[in-house]
């Protein structure tokens, strides 16, 4: 029995069906080729132009000027050195925290499944109330940092977290920190559930310390888990600017730019799409570039 | 029975103690905020943020004074919409990713990868520039639009996953007892997938919900989101902490709600596919 009227020859049948595919596809392709890959030619083209929003009849092509530019441009070497800091602390900081978090929620406990579900509440948190929020525990004044290290006596008086140059960047970094462990966390429990208890029975059977058991049962069986989580929060982390923005703008002085900041502010501020632009195919590249080397190096250990 | 009571304390002691400390640091920030938000802006200089004399007022002057009910409608609108476009367009996509093999199947869905992968600040300004173009900005529908590129990708890798969890067996029964492709996939397939449905269209609403860059640059006065509405204070109200943290708890608490609701099933997707692979 044939699934399509029966009074259709066969081969519009067969038309039909290599047709499907694409009809069902276009309409999602087509929007996003409107909207996502337009848009980024879009970007590529301006980035060669002398485009500043308030002279909007001066557009003039360029070439690679803007480029050029970038690489003579102090605060772009500042902002890159923070972005290569901030990636290079927060996501081993993220995963060492999400990792100790993962294998605690693996063990039984009566109130794990709580646990479980309370530990992602970062997550889902908009970026804007995680920055204020933690703009309000950094506050030198009244925060509440400040407060508890002085109790403590850690510290002697009050630091300016994020007025001060030189801890600025590493309180964010802290925060950034805090909104993605529990994502880590998340993805490596699945990982770590995903491992054959036999494999841990076996092993203690023949002897082998925790650790060995760590080294070579927990870790090969999270590996997988381990490479997408990397790359997906590294893109995530890298390409976020909204905590950032809303933490400091930037400031003080350059201490905390980052590079996606940096092309953001140059065209929010000064509204120079041109440059602004150039940076932002700049760092794209240099994002892609990374992720490449990533997925060939570990990737190909994988297999 | 000793052993029994050993276990226990060593469960207790390196285990659920950690996990208390790593709770700590993860809700304490928004517990801190919750706290402040409810203490009365004069006490909360003179005695800190204390449960003690708790009070709305700071609430209250958010919706009576600043206006914070606009704010929560234009995000609503915006996440809403977002949601409709990106299902309807990803749900199709996704079936014909799951079902059919054809030409250029695979570059097509790394292209959708891909794009997850983009600095939003690439694409930020061209936007900017297309809906001054088209006289959107500082519209509902032009941050439609904006969260949809992020919307569309995501929602069509989920849902194409959820769809390879349906076996195919059961459309192809469904076709063998007359119904036409389409018809299995309304029939058949859509039923059975709801709560991947549900599921994708929370997170699509959530992330709709939380979204910055876009709203800061395509809104403006008349389309002003929640999110963007918190930026703002802190910049017209400096020092104003109690109802600074009232507007964060506000916008957070939405998502958050939903985010408790559908976590499990979200995770279960989200992570299936790295366990996997």
């Amino acid at each position: 029995m044939t699934m399509t009227a029966p009074d259709m020859p066969a081969g519009r049948v067969a038309l039909a069906k290599r047709v499907l595919p694409y009809a069902l596809l276009s309409p999602a392709v087509l929007v996003t080729l409107a909207i996502v890959f337009f848009p980024m030619i879009q970007a590529a083209w301006m980035s060669l132009h002398d485009y500043v929003l308030w002279k909007p009849n001066a557009i003039t092509f360029v070439g690679l000027k803007n480029f050029v530019a970038a690489f003579q441009d102090e605060v772009f070497w500042i902002s890159l050195k923070h972005t290569v800091i901030w990636i290079g602390i927060t996501i081993p900081a993220q995963m060492l925290l999400g990792l100790a978090t993962a294998m605690l929620l693996n063990q039984e406990f009566s109130w794990r499944p709580l646990a479980r579900a309370l530990i992602i509440i970062p997550w889902a948190l908009p970026s804007v109330v995680i920055g204020l929020m933690w703009v309000w525990i950094y506050d030198s004044n009244y925060g509440v940092l400040n407060d508890f290290l002085l109790r403590a006596d850690i510290i002697k008086q009050s630091i300016p977290w994020l007025a001060d140059p030189d801890t600025a960047l590493y309180a964010i970094i802290l925060t950034l920190t805090w909104q993605g462990f529990p994502f880590f966390a998340v993805m490596i429990l699945a990982g770590l559930q995903s491992i054959p208890k036999s494999y841990y029975e076996a092993a203690s059977i023949d002897g082998a310390s925790k650790f060995r058991q760590f080294w070579h049962i927990t870790l090969p069986g999270i590996s997988g888990v381990l490479v997408t989580a990397v790359l997906l929060r590294t893109i995530w982390v890298a390409n976020s600017i909204d905590v950032i923005y809303v933490m400091t703008g930037g400031g003080p002085g350059y201490s905390t730019y980052t590079l996606p900041l940096y092309a953001f502010i140059k065209a929010r501020t000064n509204l120079d799409f041109g440059y602004g632009s150039a940076l932002a195919v700049l760092f794209t590249i240099m994002l892609l570039g990374l992720v490449i080397v990533y997925l060939r190096k570990v990737g190909g250990d994988n297999k | 029975m000793i052993a029994g009571k050993k276990s226990r304390t060593r469960t207790l002691l390196f285990v659920e103690l950690p996990m208390v400390l790593i709770l700590l640091f993860t809700l304490g920030p928004y517990l801190w905020m919750l706290l402040t938000s409810l203490t009365a802006e004069n006490r909360l200089f003179t005695e800190g943020p204390s449960i003690i004399g708790a009070t709305f007022e700071n609430y209250i002057r958010l919706f009576k004074t600043v206006g914070f009910l606009n704010n929560m409608i234009a995000s609503l609108i915006v996440a809403v919409g977002t949601v409709i476009v990106g299902l309807s367009l990803s749900v199709t996509a996704a079936y014909a990713f799951s079902r059919f093999s054809f030409r250029g199947k695979k570059y097509l869905m790394i292209q959708f990868l891909i794009i997850n992968m983009f600095p939003i600040v690439l694409l930020i300004l061209p936007l900017f520039v297309l809906m001054r173009v088209l006289g959107l900005l500082d519209t509902h529908l032009a941050l439609i639009i904006a969260n949809s590129t992020v919307a569309i990708p995501f929602s069509t890798w989920m849902m194409t996953s959820y769809i390879n969890g349906i076996p195919k067996s059961l459309d192809e029964a469904a076709m063998t007892d007359g119904c036409t492709r389409m018809g299995a996939l309304r029939r058949v397939v859509l039923p059975l997938c709801t709560p991947g449905i549900v599921a994708t269209g929370i997170y699509i609403f959530i992330t709709s919900w939380n979204e910055y860059l876009y709203a800061l640059t395509l809104g403006g006065q008349n389309v002003r989101t929640i999110t963007v509405a918190i930026q703002t204070l802190i910049g017209e109200y400096e020092v104003q902490w109690g109802l600074l943290t009232a507007g964060g708890i506000v916008g957070a608490l939405p998502a958050t709600v939903l985010f408790l609701i559908v976590q499990k099933r979200l995770i279960s997707g989200m992570t299936q596919g790295a366990v996997k692979g």
